[in-house]
């Protein structure tokens, strides 16, 4: 006979498995050197184009790549190959955000101790990429200004994940009225204490703050990683 | 709308844990979800139904638990609860507060299991 159903205790984390992914490749990044940064905004916020630029002024320097993921179309990795980085499309079909194998598998074959960035752009979206670590070191937030001041306060949950808050698009500030303080405190709000910077990709205003950023975050991750 | 991928996670684990116990059948999985986890409750139940169609899941419940967002207040030196997840900031003493304490939660807590028992001789 089949009894009352039995109340039984399982604890597991939901994304157990996408956790133990992005642990390996956190680890694997750490010991091959290389500091991931990952991007997450809206579709349209000025990812690829902020992208672009930081990878054409990193090159000189550094040795660097690009994952980058989207539902459809090569048109983003075409655009990123450019900056003449080695670029790498993840397209994901009809998924919304980017998981820790989707990244694995695309690295397949590229040795990462070969770099000293890799940048993983995620799809277009500020609901979804906040559940899933990618194993990146720093993930950014980006916020254009044509956008509005109030959209940290609706999205407040991929605020959350972030460490870094960019402003993107500070050409068009004064064409579309953008109040830069109450973005501020809009940010602050949410997520108290996020550093955030004002970049635009077009007059490169803005740029130079957050490579400098970029390089010392890498170094002191690095000094840390020794310690 | 990724609660459809979060459902088919939580499904692995069901069809796990039933496999561990002889193709127990799970009637009910039971969630506790922090305000923070980014998972939206009822389109996880609409997705639920439809990860479960046709396996030996379909027609089980999900039991969710909201977890609040609690926070620790240097200020009052105590474990706060926020109000709203759009202020960041102490509902006692209004100081800004950014340690979290509670509420990234996406975990399964329990299943409701139906085993059958045959006992000799019945």
């Amino acid at each position: 006979m089949c009894p009352q159903p039995r109340l039984v205790e399982v604890r597991q984390n939901i994304l157990k498995q996408n956790d133990i992914v992005a642990r390996e490749l956190r680890q694997r990044f750490r010991d091959a050197g290389v500091h991931v940064v990952s991007l997450v905004s809206s579709p349209g916020s000025g990812k690829t184009a902020f992208l672009e630029q930081t990878l054409t002024l990193l090159r000189p320097d550094y040795r660097v790549a690009a994952l980058v993921g989207d539902l459809a179309t090569e048109n983003d990795a075409a655009r990123l190959a450019r900056s003449q980085v080695p670029v790498r499309q993840i397209t994901t079909g009809t998924l919304c955000h980017l998981e820790a194998a989707m990244v694995r598998d695309a690295l397949e074959g590229w040795d990462v101790a070969e770099l000293d960035f890799l940048f993983i752009e995620n799809v277009g979206n500020l609901v979804c990429p906040s559940s899933y670590d990618i194993g990146e070191e720093l993930r950014l937030v980006l916020l254009s200004v044509t956008e509005g001041e109030d959209k940290p306060l609706k999205y407040p949950t991929i605020f959350h994940t972030a460490d870094l808050a960019i402003i993107t698009k500070m050409d068009l500030a004064e064409a579309v009225e953008f109040d830069l303080a109450a973005a501020n405190a809009n940010i602050q709000r949410v997520r108290p204490g996020m550093p955030v910077m004002k970049v635009s990709s077009k007059n490169g205003a803005g740029m130079g703050e957050w490579l400098q950023f970029l390089a010392s975050d890498r170094a002191r991750r690095r000094l840390y990683a020794h310690s | 709308m990724h609660e459809l991928s979060i459902a088919m996670s939580i499904l692995e684990l069901a069809e796990e844990e039933s496999a561990k116990r002889g193709g127990a059948k799970v009637t009910a999985v039971h969630l506790k979800i922090g305000a923070l986890a980014g998972v939206v409750g009822d389109a996880l139940q609409s997705s639920w139904e439809l990860a479960c169609e046709n396996t030996q899941l379909q027609g089980s419940r999900l039991v969710i638990e909201n977890i609040p967002v609690k926070v620790y207040c240097p200020v009052c030196a105590a474990p706060r609860t926020l109000n709203s997840l759009q202020w960041f900031q102490c509902p006692d003493c209004k100081n800004v507060v950014s340690e979290v304490i509670q509420g990234r939660e996406l975990d399964v807590v329990a299943m409701e299991i139906l085993e059958c028992v045959h006992s000799p001789g019945s």
